[in-house]
């Protein structure tokens, strides 16, 4: 190398660094605002609408002398600035007050309960993309084709279908008729006495445990819940895979590789694929953030003591410190995870490496 | 093997669209031995369509027929898709366009031309490496093992199309079909592309298909030309004996070429005649 | 006759020198509609919203019991037959009455969603695109902020402080989904912004107020219309989930969701009670996803295939 390529290799290398500096620096902006704009609206609903955010907090049966000790740790004498302020300060610590319900502290519940709806979201979006990239795949170079008809077909209808009758429906065939899956809960009542979980993922905690019978029980209870938010996710991630590759079997060096005499195949999987891999991640990220929101449904219908199922009750109960907890966890982590495949986007793709 | 490396014998491409079948070549006959021959013609005129369905490239859903379209006396129609692939990258190979578009931008450019040899020769991997790096040498690329792991982006369009050239000659084709292999460079770096291309089909004694808008450019370069219009071909001759065509439009593209020294007002105008097309 | 009649009111329609304004908007319709058309999966979604709209118009018409009182001594968790063809719930209401008359709800849901939202969307994107500088910064920051909340568990939340009711889901839903609106009047607005009859008018005195209201926000309007025809289904599917989990519509309004909700406890004998609303949900949600499917690659080319 000349010095002149040296040289020019190491501008372009302070460059990137700057490039990726600056990068960093808009990620962190856009992330601060975002969690920030979560918690004005979360702050908004919970003391801006309601007339008594006391009342809101604590039901009406509280005695007095609560609600305004209440009052005044919420700062409600306060101006409306100040007190946003000490909610945001509360909520980086991770205080969300206590639930009214359970009478802990909220996030002490959202720890307890959001492992088994991760389990149950990730164990959806993994089955959602098994099947849903090779059938989007599949339909995008057979375009027109029946299976292309069939996709199409099968992922209309998980746009349209409410997901909790379809679980209902389900409950009555594969657990009334068929007898097939376990009874709407996380597990028998025989192990939940029995069986200590390590990480919060059951099937995960049955496996290390090699307590096979327990990791039976679990599948048998998870396997119905987690199909649906799948075919969820599948009928998204096939419809956006479809897309993607649409639009890169249509690029020239699709035509080169088939120049070069590869095979069908290898041009499908290893040329096309690979190149809409990189907009597939983010797909399948922003799936999974959806399905964590769909989980609330999902929880509702099969009892799964998740975080929405969490959410529902408190609901019930109108124990608005927990709702908007447990509003707050589900939009921190859609939020991250937003943000998250958006930079995973850059990493992937290696045109945006060198910008 | 015989003189003739190709035959085209009333080759057609039709394509189905919403108004009805549309045929983008119509009826194009010629053959070609280890020479270079020149296709010009306007946008849309089917030489790169031409050029394609001897590859076998087309969309699937156009439909490619002719008497024969015969390469080394093999009837390319009537191959199975196997024994047309295994052609295509070993013994007929094709330059596209734009590096930018037509090389694989996920894929690192050594990479893409292992895959080329080792699509159609049992090599191993640290022989196929080898090669490659050989041929990127051949391409006159400075610092090959630099190149070779580096993605598409990442290198000029001189670079790439080098690169690009360097993929489709690895396995050592006999026939290379060049698309406007230099229209989408830099005018500073496409006469040294040409360079490179002219010696490497010269060396290598290949037939070569050179397709372009560029009369110029094609009458320097190749032995014959072949001037297509609307699908068809309107007049075939000797590179060397252009200045004497007959054909009205090959004339009007001659006349279109701005010469130093010439007083060009009026700018002339290209004249296109329905009936060339019948 | 009839056929050279037929044929040159078509060469009028396809005309590539309409003689009038008129002429040349009907063509692009025609246009677009013999696009739509071909799509039968399209039409079989506008014929749903079509039976849709009849059934929510004539819904007394079309049902022999009353939707909100039953027969509690006779008709209790009746199975589907020739008298009550759903069969009916546990307070003996006659289950199809019901979900005829849900089609009224859904439709005010719907509707009622997209007149808050859109414009919303509409005035915060235009604005945005128009003015560009830092009012573009700060209405985009706060739209994307909007967009990277989860909607259902958002809106859940504001029901929940506003208080159950279908008048609060449907602000609920239209709070959460208005962001884009916003980005899409946002990039029809930077495409015509820099355009020249935009300066024209510019030149000729026109306020930024009038240009946005009369010459920009009109332009909007077409992708507009397909993005909230692909929303409603989404927007049904909110509503009923809000209904099912008891905040949206209350008793004894006959809402889908809420009908599930209340099928829920007999769903393992009385499978019925919830499968009837639950089915009008999907086959609904299916129309608008057909309709917009369709209305997308009539109207717009480009993403035809997306």
């Amino acid at each position: 190398m000349s010095v002149a390529e040296n040289q020019a290799a190491a501008g372009r290398g302070s460059a990137r660094a700057v490039a990726i500096v600056s990068s960093l620096g808009r990620f962190l902006v856009v992330a601060v605002t975002t969690y920030l704009g979560l918690l004005a609206v979360t702050f908004f609903i919970g003391r801006v609408i309601p007339i008594d955010p006391v009342l809101a907090v604590l039901g009406d049966r509280a005695p007095t002398a609560v609600v305004e000790r209440t009052r005044r740790e919420m700062g409600l004498d306060l101006p409306w600035i100040e007190q946003f302020y000490l909610y945001v300060k509360a909520a980086l610590r991770g205080d969300f007050g206590t639930s009214v319900l359970t009478t802990n502290p909220v996030m002490s519940d959202i720890r307890r309960v959001f492992p088994a709806t991760i389990e149950l979201a990730t164990l959806g979006t993994f089955i959602g993309a098994v099947i849903g990239v090779p059938l989007g795949v599949l339909a995008a170079v057979k375009r027109g084709s029946l299976i292309d008809q069939v996709a199409r077909i099968v992922g209309l209808i998980g746009y349209s279908v409410p997901i909790f009758w379809l679980g209902l429906l389900g409950l009555v065939l594969f657990y009334a008729k068929l007898q097939w899956i376990a009874f709407p809960a996380r597990l028998d009542v025989v192990y939940e006495y029995t069986f200590t979980p390590i990480t919060g993922f059951y099937l995960l905690d049955a496996a290390i445990q090699g307590q096979w019978d327990v990791f039976y029980d679990a599948w048998r209870h998870i396997v119905l819940p987690a199909a649906l938010l799948g075919y969820l996710s599948l009928a998204y991630i096939s419809r956006m895979t479809r897309s993607f590759m649409l639009n890169e079997l249509a690029q020239e060096y699709i035509v080169a590789a088939r120049a070069k005499g590869l095979s069908e195949r290898r041009i499908i999987w290893g040329h096309a694929l690979r190149n809409a891999a990189v907009p597939m991640v983010t797909v399948i990220a922003l799936s999974y953030a959806n399905l964590l929101e769909g989980s609330v449904l999902t929880e509702t219908v099969f009892s799964w003591p998740g975080i929405g199922l969490y959410i529902t009750n408190s609901l019930q109960n109108a124990d608005m410190n927990a709702v908007l907890g447990g509003t707050i966890a589900i939009g921190s982590v859609f939020i991250a995870i937003n943000l998250f495949s958006d930079l995973l986007y850059r990493l992937l793709d290696p045109r945006t490496k060198t910008g | 093997m015989s003189d003739t490396l190709l035959e085209v014998d009333d080759l057609r491409v039709t394509f189905p669209t919403r108004t009805g079948l549309v045929q983008a070549v119509r009826g194009v006959s010629f053959s070609l031995g280890r020479e270079r021959l020149g296709i010009v013609g306007e946008s849309g005129s089917g030489k790169s369509q031409t050029g394609r369905a001897i590859m076998g490239v087309t969309p699937p859903q156009a439909e490619v027929s002719a008497k024969k379209l015969a390469f080394d006396g093999m009837d390319l129609l009537s191959m199975s898709p196997r024994e047309r692939r295994a052609l295509r990258g070993s013994r007929i190979a094709m330059i596209l366009q734009d590096p930018k578009y037509s090389l694989d931008p996920v894929m690192t450019i050594g990479r893409q031309i292992v895959e080329t040899l080792r699509t159609h020769e049992k090599v191993s991997k640290a022989e196929a490496r080898e090669r490659a790096l050989a041929m990127l040498q051949a391409v006159q690329i400075r610092d090959p093992a630099r190149v070779f792991d580096l993605y598409p982006h990442e290198v000029s369009g001189g670079m790439g199309q080098r690169a690009m050239i360097a993929m489709m000659l690895v396995t050592g084709p006999e026939l290379m079909i060049a698309d406007e292999p230099t229209s989408a460079l830099d005018v500073t770096v496409q006469l040294d592309v040409l360079k490179i291309l002219d010696k490497l089909v010269a060396e290598r004694g290949m037939g070569l298909i050179f397709i372009s808008h560029d009369l110029r450019l094609v009458s320097s370069f190749c032995d014959r030309v072949v001037v297509m219009y609307a699908g068809k071909i309107v007049e075939q001759i000797k590179a060397s004996e252009l200045r004497d065509a007959q054909h009205p439009y090959t004339r009007g593209l001659l006349n279109c070429m701005p010469r130093i020294g010439f007083e060009r007002h009026p700018l002339p105008v290209l004249d296109r005649k329905p009936e060339w097309a019948a | 006759m009839t056929a050279s009649v037929v044929l040159s009111r078509r060469e009028w329609l396809l005309s590539d020198r309409p003689a009038s304004r008129l002429q040349a908007r009907l063509g692009r319709a025609y246009v677009a509609w013999r696009r739509f058309s071909a799509n039968r999966l399209a039409l079989i979604g506008m014929l749903i919203i079509i039976a849709l709209l009849v059934v929510a118009a004539f819904a007394d018409v079309l049902t022999p019991y009353s939707p909100t009182v039953g027969d509690l001594k006779n008709a209790r968790l009746l199975p589907p037959g020739a008298a009550h063809w759903f069969g009916t719930d546990d307070l003996g209401r006659d289950i199809y009455s019901r979900v005829v008359y849900g089609a009224r709800w859904t439709l005010y849901v719907v509707i009622l969603v997209a007149i808050i939202a859109a414009p919303i969307g509409l005035l915060v994107g235009t604005i945005a695109g128009y003015a560009g500088g830092w009012t573009d910064t700060i209405l985009m920051r706060i739209t994307d902020i909007f967009l990277a909340f989860p909607k259902l568990v958002l809106a859940l939340a504001f029901v929940a402080a506003l208080g159950p009711g279908i008048e609060n889901a449907v602000l609920a839903i239209a709070i959460t989904s208005w962001p884009p609106y916003a980005r899409i009047a946002r990039a029809e607005t930077l495409t015509v912004r820099n355009s020249d009859y935009i300066k024209a008018v510019q030149l000729m005195g026109a306020s930024p107020f009038r240009i946005v209201l009369r010459h920009i926000m009109p332009l909007c309007i077409s992708s507009l219309i397909i993005r909230v025809t692909l929303d409603m289904a989404g927007i049904i599917l909110t509503a009923a989930g809000l209904g099912f989990l008891g905040l949206g519509a209350q008793p004894p309004l006959p809402e889908w969701g809420a009908m599930i909700a209340s099928g829920r406890r007999f769903i393992l004998d009385q499978w019925w009670v919830a499968a009837a609303p639950g089915a009008a949900i999907l086959i609904v949600s299916l129309g608008f996803n057909l309709l917009g499917d369709g209305l997308r690659d009539a109207l717009d080319p480009r993403s035809g295939d997306q």
